[in-house]
């Protein structure tokens, strides 16, 4: 489908931070509840062909979300947010990392901290996701793990190098 | 041992290193001095870095100049593109979910 939603996806190297911004042409309200009912989530979380299934969810501070992405080949990534805060129609903030089916965080893998807010804008709602990422060694592993929220910091002065390498071409 | 550009800015010596010599081509001893390291430290990074092929060497008379592969840093923005897909697809998926729900709306 195409759009002219506003869409932006940066990388802030010095912060490890991932800001994605983005608007959806619907109210505040359904905008909300498409990231924090899980019905709703199960169906767009995953990237195709990928499918997100939740198996608990609690959407309260101190809840959580305990969700597998299934691929088309049926095999299992389980992951689980943790909700710290939650502002209703407002922002939320979550600790999200990888699991085990039984919802254990697996501390040796990247986690992320999540902070979400949404904004009526008119008919539009745009919603900023910051992602923050405190552990940017395991790269390797994060790209192995293919579809999962993961992230490097590429370095510092490489948005400029590429814009002149492609200046020169 | 298999190293890649991945591996070559895990560590924040090595990125600072890369910062450095992106600019221009620096000797180790030229680098060195904006570290507190010993300049083995130093070498040990480069050593690292040149396996990585993100950087590569060049005599000039008796010095080693080190400089960097832009080419190859296009591998991390490669990957960082495909985590953007995924953000793109998931909200595309969104919008047809929104425009279901108003199209089912009486």
């Amino acid at each position: 489908m195409k759009n002219d939603l506003a869409f932006e996806f940066s990388v802030n190297k010095e912060n490890k931070t991932i800001t994605v911004k983005r608007e959806f042409a619907a109210e505040l309200p359904l905008v909300w509840d498409a990231y924090t009912k899980s019905e709703v989530l199960d169906q767009w979380w995953a990237p195709e062909p990928w499918k997100a299934r939740t198996k608990t969810m609690d959407f309260r501070e101190g809840g959580h979300w305990h969700y597998a992405m299934v691929g088309p080949e049926g095999e299992e990534h389980w992951a689980v947010a943790n909700y710290k805060t939650i502002d209703p129609k407002k922002r939320f903030t979550a600790l999200d990392g990888f699991a085990d089916a039984e919802g254990v965080v697996n501390t040796e893998m990247p986690q992320s901290k999540w902070e979400v807010s949404f904004t009526p804008k008119e008919e539009l709602t745009l919603v900023e996701n910051l992602i923050t990422f405190d552990d940017l060694a395991q790269l390797e592993t994060t790209i192995q793990m293919g579809f999962k929220e993961g992230l490097t910091m590429a370095m510092e002065g490489l948005d400029a190098l590429l814009a002149a390498q492609k200046q020169e071409a | 041992m298999r190293r890649d550009v991945f591996q070559a800015i895990a560590d924040p010596t090595r990125r600072a290193i890369i910062g450095l010599i992106a600019l221009q081509a620096m000797t180790p001893n030229a680098l060195a001095e904006h570290f507190d390291t010993s300049r083995q430290a130093v070498s040990k990074h480069l050593q690292i870095l040149v396996e990585c092929q993100l950087v590569k060497q060049e005599q000039q008379g008796r010095e080693i100049y080190y400089q960097l592969e832009v080419a190859k840093m296009k591998e991390i923005d490669n990957w960082l593109e495909q985590f953007r897909k995924i953000w793109e697809d998931r909200f595309n998926q969104l919008d047809t979910i929104f425009s279901t729900i108003k199209q089912n709306k009486p």
